[in-house]
């Protein structure tokens, strides 16, 4: 085993148990702590695969944004700072074993698959984010897809405000 | 991969030189705790009510705006460094994508979301 | 290549020769020379922040006509560290309810939201952490650590104040970051790399401020905001809201907050002059990177001067006004200054360097005088609210000598 592996098997675990933290943790602030390490286990993997850019948006806009989003949420939460209920149903073990069914299924699906086992080759070459840029403007290949996010992001404002904005000033 | 190892190293130095730092200093310092020393500051009287109260949704807008908008200029970046080998064409089309935008933002504005109240 | 024009590279093939000799493999020799590099950095820009907290007292004091610390050594030179031996025998005291972990873990997350920043910014041709792909993306990025750390300490605090300063601070902090990362694509437009090292080679032609001067000046106020200095410390306003999200610390705890709040104008600077005045580059900077070293501090020295300047004679802006700066004024100016430079340095052909300059200069300056023009028609029109229906009391000094001839 390389070093590399070990580091990788330990932030594996790491973003996974902080995961379990996220739903299990008694207040929901905690659960939101957890998920921002879960989140940054992610992006110590993108690093590890040498996906520099992808490290930072990881940071930038999960850490720095969504996580951010979600503890405002919290806090616009009433009374639920503390949560007292039981944590689990009656029908937990229906949801485990749908849980288990989805990864098994996903497990075989993918050892079906040969690119499982297949290295990604040479390390990417330097220019890889300068063929990204072009490629997003390309009219041959992302530039739909490139304008279609921009509209998307759009839709996402302008719902969010009417959601949040509109009500309140009602006689407007 | 070198600068990876550098970045993770350097990140982990700047947690933890702070935390050397608090637990020297937490063996330097006295500890006298007492009840009354103990209690919250708040802003120099007793505590009334919880602590932690309910926030307005102003908050939640700026964060959704910023949201937004940052994710937008993340898409940019890859745009910013391939610039210079890029037809007008492709310059105008990423002009095209901040104008889309900039409407989002004027909508906003309009609706009152960026008042601070 | 004799010790003195490049002695760090010096050092490092001392060490990794020594440590080869001793048997080690290739990797570890790596791991651990990133190691020292990386620790010794990041100590001394710790360390340099005990002269920052004198020289910003004493330049402070002489703007505001007073002398600043002058009784511990020259010029009062010692003062900081008698402030730092005595930060560091402070109790910490732990209010009862705090949330623990979090609590402890705010104040390291917030120095090291700044002191990370270093690994990428260049101080010499050859000496500089690490010339990361994506550098400028990082240096925001690792600004959300920053973030977490005040969001952690005042809502950790469990004091009404501290989450409502923590709360508020962060809202702005996420404001401002939509100007300032829009604006820092103008350097990585002009330059075709994300990379410091990149950006400031890219500058040899021309510094990016006389580029962009818009760009730089957005860069400038929305970092001052970022780092929740004057006239943007509505976040410690101490009338309002106790003094924000760190009421609840003590010790060195609280020491931490300090310094990463000196730190984080330093840094300020530093990216300034790395983005926009052209970094190291000076004469000779290239044949001796130790002079790059030299050049970088001295031009971030204009800034941080600035910074502190601004600090001495702007007042507070009220949080409302910060707010529109931010959404109305600073974000549209930016966007449209990035459309618009884009579209004219790319009709003008590589190479006419004059004609590129004084185009985006005109550009520039059209910029700023269309905003000021629109600011002059809008701002006049603003209602202020109205705060209280009754008149407030108004401090109405009578003149001193009502008397004549008693003249005080």
């Amino acid at each position: 085993m390389t070093a590399l592996q070990i580091i990788f098997l330990f932030v594996a675990a790491v973003t996974l148990a902080s995961a379990v933290m996220v739903v299990s943790a008694r207040r929901m602030m905690h659960a939101a702590l957890w998920l921002v390490l879960s989140l940054a286990g992610v992006a110590v993997i993108f690093a590890l695969l040498d996906a520099g850019f992808f490290t930072v948006v990881q940071v930038l806009v999960y850490i720095g944004a969504i996580a951010i989003l979600i503890i405002f949420a919290i806090m616009l939460t009433r009374k639920a700072m503390e949560d007292v209920g039981p944590q689990l149903n009656r029908g937990w073990w229906l949801a485990a074993l749908a849980a288990v069914g989805v990864f098994a299924g996903l497990a075989v699906v993918l050892v079906s698959w040969p690119g499982v086992n297949a290295s990604a080759g040479a390390g990417p070459d330097a220019n890889l984010i300068v063929t990204f840029g072009k490629d997003l403007v390309d009219p041959h290949k992302f530039v739909m897809p490139f304008e279609v996010a921009s509209v998307m992001l759009l839709a996402a404002l302008i719902g969010a405000i009417y959601v949040s904005v509109e009500h309140k000033g009602g006689q407007k | 991969m070198e600068d990876w190892l550098y970045i993770g190293l350097f990140v982990f130095i700047s947690i933890a030189l702070p935390a050397v730092a608090i637990f020297l200093a937490g063996l330097l310092s006295p500890k006298k705790p007492n009840p009354i020393k103990n209690t919250s500051y708040e802003c120099g009287i007793e505590t009334v009510g919880p602590s932690w109260v309910q926030f307005k949704a102003q908050y939640y807008v700026y964060a959704l705006v910023f949201l937004v908008f940052d994710v937008e200029t993340i898409f940019l970046y890859p745009w910013a460094v391939a610039y210079n080998q890029l037809t007008l064409f492709g310059v105008l089309e990423a002009v095209l994508f901040i104008l889309i935008l900039l409407s989002g933002l004027l909508y906003a504005w309009k609706k009152g979301a960026l008042e601070w109240m | 290549m004799s010790f003195w024009t490049d002695p760090i590279a010096i050092i490092e093939n001392l060490i990794s020769g020594w440590l080869a000799g001793l048997g080690m493999g290739e990797g570890w020799i790596t791991f651990i020379l990133a190691f020292l590099g990386a620790a010794v950095y990041a100590l001394v820009v710790m360390l340099f922040v005990v002269l920052l907290i004198w020289v910003e007292r004493k330049i402070l004091g002489r703007f505001q006509d007073r002398l600043g610390p002058n009784r511990i050594g020259p010029w009062g030179i010692f003062q900081t560290i008698a402030d730092m031996l005595k930060i560091f025998t402070k109790e910490y005291i732990t209010p009862n309810g705090v949330d623990k972990v979090p609590y402890n873990l705010a104040p390291m997350l917030a120095v090291a939201g700044v002191l990370a920043v270093w690994a990428v910014i260049p101080l010499g041709a050859t000496i500089f952490g690490a010339n990361l792909n994506v550098g400028v993306l990082y240096v925001v990025a690792i600004g959300a650590l920053g973030e977490l750390g005040i969001i952690l300490a005042g809502w950790s605090s469990r004091n009404k104040y501290a989450t409502l300063g923590g709360f508020r601070a962060v809202a702005l902090l996420v404001s401002y970051e939509v100007p300032l990362v829009v604006t820092l694509l103008i350097p990585v437009l002009f330059s075709g790399s994300m990379g410091m090292n990149d950006i400031v080679f890219a500058q040899k032609s021309m510094w990016y401020i006389v580029l962009a001067p818009v760009a730089a000046l957005i860069f400038l106020i929305t970092s001052i905001a970022e780092n929740g200095r004057a006239p943007f410390d509505l976040t410690e306003a101490d009338s309002e809201i106790v003094a924000g999200f760190n009421v609840e610390y003590s010790g060195l705890k609280f020491g931490m907050y300090y310094v990463a709040d000196f730190m984080h104008t330093f840094t300020i600077a530093f990216l300034f002059a790395t983005l926009w005045l052209g970094g190291w580059l000076g004469p000779w900077a290239e044949k001796y990177p130790m002079l790059g070293i030299f050049y970088t501090t001295f031009k971030a020295w204009f800034i941080y001067f600035t910074i502190l300047w601004l600090r001495g004679s702007l007042p507070r802006f009220r949080i409302d006004q910060m707010i529109n700066l931010n959404w109305k004024v600073l974000t549209p100016l930016a966007l449209v200054m990035l459309m618009l430079t884009a579209v004219v340095n790319h009709l003008i052909p590589a190479g006419m360097l004059v004609v590129r300059i004084l185009a985006l200069l005109a550009l520039n300056g059209a910029l700023l005088f269309v905003t000021g023009k629109l600011l002059d028609r809008f701002a006049g029109q603003t209602k202020r609210v109205v705060v209280a229906l009754e008149p407030r009391p108004v401090a109405r000094p009578e003149p001193v000598a009502t008397e004549s001839g008693t003249g005080v």
